[in-house]
């Protein structure tokens, strides 16, 4: 029984550019690993099931729910979490629109927002507000109202386009 | 125009930005202390229940399982309290009965806490709770509120009828608003439902309790807006720790809107129970416990009455109201449908009688409290809506029906016939301003085009008022306040010029740290980020009352003002000292500290040395040191007003509504930082249309909540949110604060929703509807307009 559903996994993984092995309890959600055993507090948990964005980080260069998906499951994975991004230089366009479009408030739902943004400029060259707002509808967010996020995610989509000057 | 780049009136970028776009922010469960045991809270899972058995024997022996408390862990314990006492209209307090930690003998909605496992791990503590022998004998539950006035069913044995109070206001006027509506011209009458919310802050609530058993220290991390108002309500009312052995910490707080104020059951468990166990406990809750355990927002049933006289003139307004409670009374429970409702159906008119009775029931649901708003917005609801019908009745233009009726600009200070005095406002110019932003003019040929497309389009406008800057002490003590209202700030100059200021005001997204800096710039001529704003830490700042009631900057600010005034003031004469100079000659501007007339000049930073390395310094006369610490309270409310329009389209087809434009025309009085206080009507108006459009708390005949998680509880996401087009230039400055300011949280929540119906209802009018209540989702809309075609057809 206990060989055909352990309770602990080993796990080897790649966060925010770092190998990493643990050996982690086979219910262990994702966000939680991250977050109580690595102390990522970046992300959080919203929701549990999926529905917030909260606790959205990029896994294999997706956009994946920290709630959704185990720990167990990343083995061999490579995870990237908003402190990663941070550090590597990545969203540094995007933290900076944030702050100039006044884009988060309790920011609680930005770490999350930014990775799901992140993904967007990053697949789609220039986006339409229309565009950004339905690919952002999986974050909620219950401060801004919306309305700076687009304009801080349609302000970077222009610049990475080159449009910036036009 | 020329843009102020630093201070008062410049969109200076917010500093606490940096750490929450990093995901460096420190918000509750973010933190973890070491050797923490865990909480799960085993709740009811029906509405209504005597506890016939529990065992929680086997679940104590789990592993890992410290401890599984019950009620009687805590015999001698306090309930939570309230905090707002009402008197009946004839003369009674209200019914108020206990509300205990875990439930004593009886369950009264579904997710009231019974028994809590504390284990090692999170885990182990919810299987344990599986082995609780746990019985509960369903009794009868009472979920509508007429149905449980009638009594039969009691949800507390104290209140057989389900009544906590009968509140009459203004009790004087009543048979001469009867006589007038008598009388009148032209009644409209209006039946309406303020939907029940869900505040779904994105951090749900979180609470640590930790123990230092050498110094008898109690700490408590919690979610809160208010951490001395859980450190007085918890340790003196719940469970006797006196405050000097116990600190509250509220650190990064993610949003709040009114359902992180209160003192709930949990921060007072952890507190308890890390006593008992010598450990840390920690409880997180899931957002099932968040949506049946969090005070919910509005659920009042409404029937209001307008009386106008031939001219149009309104003479007379009856408000009867039933406003839900829920189980038990939450912190401030009892004074949203009262003082902050009654008080403000005046709204910008000059209605001169005004009569509301409102009934307050208990029920097998939730705890309801003040959400964003509170009290006000529902108040702005039924007025904005009845004035729109009484013109639709009338055939005569809303907007020149309130222009006829406003307050006028020479009418201020205004007293008003529900106990309130405006000090000032401009209601016909903020009305005017959003008229011009939503091209009125170009209304019927948007709405041809609509037509030609098979949509119909509406057009809708409100104009609410909201009281702010809560709130005098004296007035809110003879109105059964059981706490003062004022704020506290303490501002220390240090040794070399920096800056720290310790705020009473708590910042839960609302950029204190940015704005109250910026205040104090302004005011020492120093730069922003020589400014330190700390909040949230019952050791670190002083008695403070937290943050509500859009009352920060209006109340906490002012406070901050005066400790600065007093900072300027030690300063001049330290500098005159040093100046060899007279007081009377020594100016303060930008930063220097000159002799009037020549080019002797000390800077700030000079006169902070000088202040905490008294070498050279009138001991005699002054302390050393530079640090002032003050106590505001406000003479009156501020009184924040706008004009506000909605655009929409709806298909008939369907039902589906689709706002096209939203304009919001506020007079917040003076910005500080008016980036952020766009930020704050953006999210205001989101919730507010949520309100109108998508956000429903239901229960079951049975008490069972229908929405319980975010699959079946709508809130509005990017694609739902229009536009929104904003205009803060309409000033008419707060009379009584010194930055002239009034306040600008909860404005967007209070006059969207009318505006919102009101659009509606215009673009349906064609086809025979008056009403729908909120919130207005397709199946709603199309069930209106299906159901009035069909009496048309009759």
């Amino acid at each position: 029984m206990t060989d055909m559903f352990p309770q602990q996994i080993d796990v080897a993984l790649s966060v925010n550019g770092e190998a990493v092995e643990a050996r982690v309890p086979a219910g262990r959600h994702l966000i939680d690993f991250l977050r109580l055993d690595l102390g990522l507090t970046g992300a959080h948990a919203g929701c549990e099931h999926g529905v917030c964005g909260a606790c959205t980080v990029r896994v294999d260069g997706r956009s994946v729910r920290g709630c959704l998906m185990l720990a167990a499951q990343a083995h061999g994975a490579e995870v990237w979490t908003v402190e990663g991004l941070s550090e590597t230089g990545e969203i540094a366009d995007l933290q900076e629109a944030f702050v100039a479009r006044n884009a988060l408030q309790c920011g609680f739902c930005t770490p999350g927002m930014l990775v799901a943004a992140q993904e967007l400029v990053a697949s789609a060259p220039a986006p339409t507000r229309e565009q950004i707002r339905e690919r952002l509808s999986g974050n909620y967010c219950r401060c801004t109202g919306y309305e700076a996020i687009i304009d801080a995610v349609e302000a970077v989509a222009q610049a990475r386009a080159g449009g910036a000057a036009r | 125009m020329n843009k102020q780049m630093t201070g008062i009136g410049a969109s200076s970028k917010r500093r606490e930005d940096v750490r929450f776009l990093t995901g460096k922010g420190q918000y509750t469960d973010d933190i973890n202390r070491h050797g923490q045991l865990y909480a799960h809270f085993v709740r009811s899972e029906v509405a209504h229940g005597k506890i016939t058995k529990l065992d929680a024997s086997a679940a104590a022996a789990a592993p890992g399982v410290a401890h599984v408390f019950t009620s009687k862990d805590f015999e001698g314990v306090g309930g939570v309290p309230c905090g707002w006492l009402i008197t009946d209209k004839n003369g009674e307090p209200m019914k108020e009965p206990k509300h205990p930690i875990l439930a004593e003998g009886k369950v009264r909605h579904v997710g009231d806490p019974i028994a809590v496992v504390v284990a090692e791990t999170l885990a182990q503590a919810r299987d344990a709770a599986e082995l609780i022998d746990l019985e509960i004998e369903e009794l009868p539950a009472v979920i509508d509120m007429r149905e449980a006035l009638k009594g039969g069913v009691a949800v507390h044995d104290e209140a057989p009828d389900n009544l906590c109070y009968d509140w009459e206001f203004v009790a004087e006027n009543k048979a001469a608003v009867d006589e007038a509506i008598a009388r009148a011209a032209h009644v409209t009458t209006l039946e309406l439902v303020n939907n029940r919310l869900v505040a779904n802050p994105m951090e749900p609530r979180c609470a640590i309790g930790e123990y230092d058993r050498a110094g008898d220290q109690h700490t408590l991390y919690t979610t809160s807006q208010n951490p001395h108002v859980i450190r007085l309500l918890m340790g003196a009312f719940v469970l006797g720790i006196p405050e000097h052995k116990l600190r509250v910490v509220a650190p990064d707080v993610g949003g709040g809107f009114g359902t992180k104020i209160y003192h709930y059951a949990e921060e007072a468990f952890v507190t308890f129970a890390a006593k008992k166990l010598n450990k840390p406990v920690k409880w997180t809750a899931s957002r099932s416990e968040a949506f049946m355990s969090d005070a919910q927002g509005r659920d009042h049933v409404t029937k209001v009455e307008l009386a106008l006289d031939a001219d149009n003139n309104f003479t007379a307004l009856r408000c009867l109201t039933h406003a839900n409670m829920g189980a038990y009374l939450s912190t401030f429970a009892p004074c949203i449908p009262t003082w902050l409702h009654g008080t403000l159906l005046a709204g910008n008119y000059r209605t001169p009688l005004i009569f509301t009775n409102v009934k307050a029931v208990f029920t097998n649901t939730v705890p309801v409290d003040a959400y964003r708003g509170a009290g006000r917005p529902e108040a702005t609801y039924q007025l904005e809506r009845v004035i729109d019908k009484a013109a639709r009745e009338l055939g005569v233009s809303p907007i020149a029906l309130r222009k006829q009726n406003f307050i006028k600009p020479d009418q201020f200070p205004y007293q008003t016939p529900v106990a309130v005095v405006y000090d000032t406002g401009d209601y016909d110019a903020t009305m005017d301003k959003v008229v011009e932003m939503a091209d009125l003019a170009g209304f019927d040929a948007r709405k041809a085009e609509a037509k030609s497309r098979g949509k119909l389009r509406g057009l809708g406008f409100a104009h609410y008022i909201e009281a702010c800057g809560i709130a005098p002490s004296s007035l809110v003590g003879a109105l059964g306040a059981r706490a003062g209202l004022y704020e506290a700030a303490t501002v220390r100059v240090n040794p070399t010029g920096s800056v720290s200021v310790f705020t009473g005001s708590h910042s839960h997204g609302q950029g204190h740290e940015t704005t109250f800096a910026q205040v104090v710039s302004d005011m020492l001529g120093i730069p922003e980020d020589q400014i330190d704003i700390v909040h949230g830490d019952t050791n670190r700042v002083p008695f403070g009352m937290g943050t509500y009631g859009s009352r920060s900057l209006a109340v906490g600010g002012s406070a901050i003002v005066k400790s600065v005034e007093k900072i300027v003031s030690k300063a001049r004469k330290i500098a005159a000292h040093l100046l060899e100079a007279s007081e009377a000659d020594i100016t303060f501007e930008d930063g220097q500290f000159k002799v009037a007339g020549t080019d002797r000049a000390k800077a700030f930073g000079e006169i902070a040395l000088a202040a905490y390395v008294p070498h050279q310094y009138p001991i005699e006369e002054i302390e050393p040191g530079l640090e002032e610490t003050s106590f505001y309270d406000p003479k009156n409310f501020t009184y924040p007003s706008g004009g506000y329009a909605c655009e929409v389209e709806v298909d008939p087809e369907t039902g589906v509504v689709k706002v096209c434009a939203f304009h919001a025309a506020d007079d917040f009085g003076n910005l500080v930082n008016p980036m952020i206080v766009e930020g704050q009507i953006h999210g205001g108006v989101a919730q507010g249309i949520g309100q109108a459009m998508l956000e429903h708390c239901t229960f079951d005949a049975d008490g069972q909540p229908q929405a319980g998680s975010y699959m079946d509880y709508a809130m509005p996401r990017a694609a739902d949110m229009p536009m929104v087009n904003i205009d803060s230039s309409c000033v008419t400055p707060c009379t009584h604060n010194p930055l002239g300011v009034k306040g600008c949280g909860e404005a967007g929540a209070i006059g969207s929703p009318p505006a919102f119906v009101n659009a509606v209802i215009d673009a349906l009018a064609e086809r025979g509807v008056t009403h729908i209540d909120m919130p207005l989702t397709p199946q709603a809309v199309w069930k209106a307009i299906h159901g009035a075609s069909a009496v048309a057809a009759e």
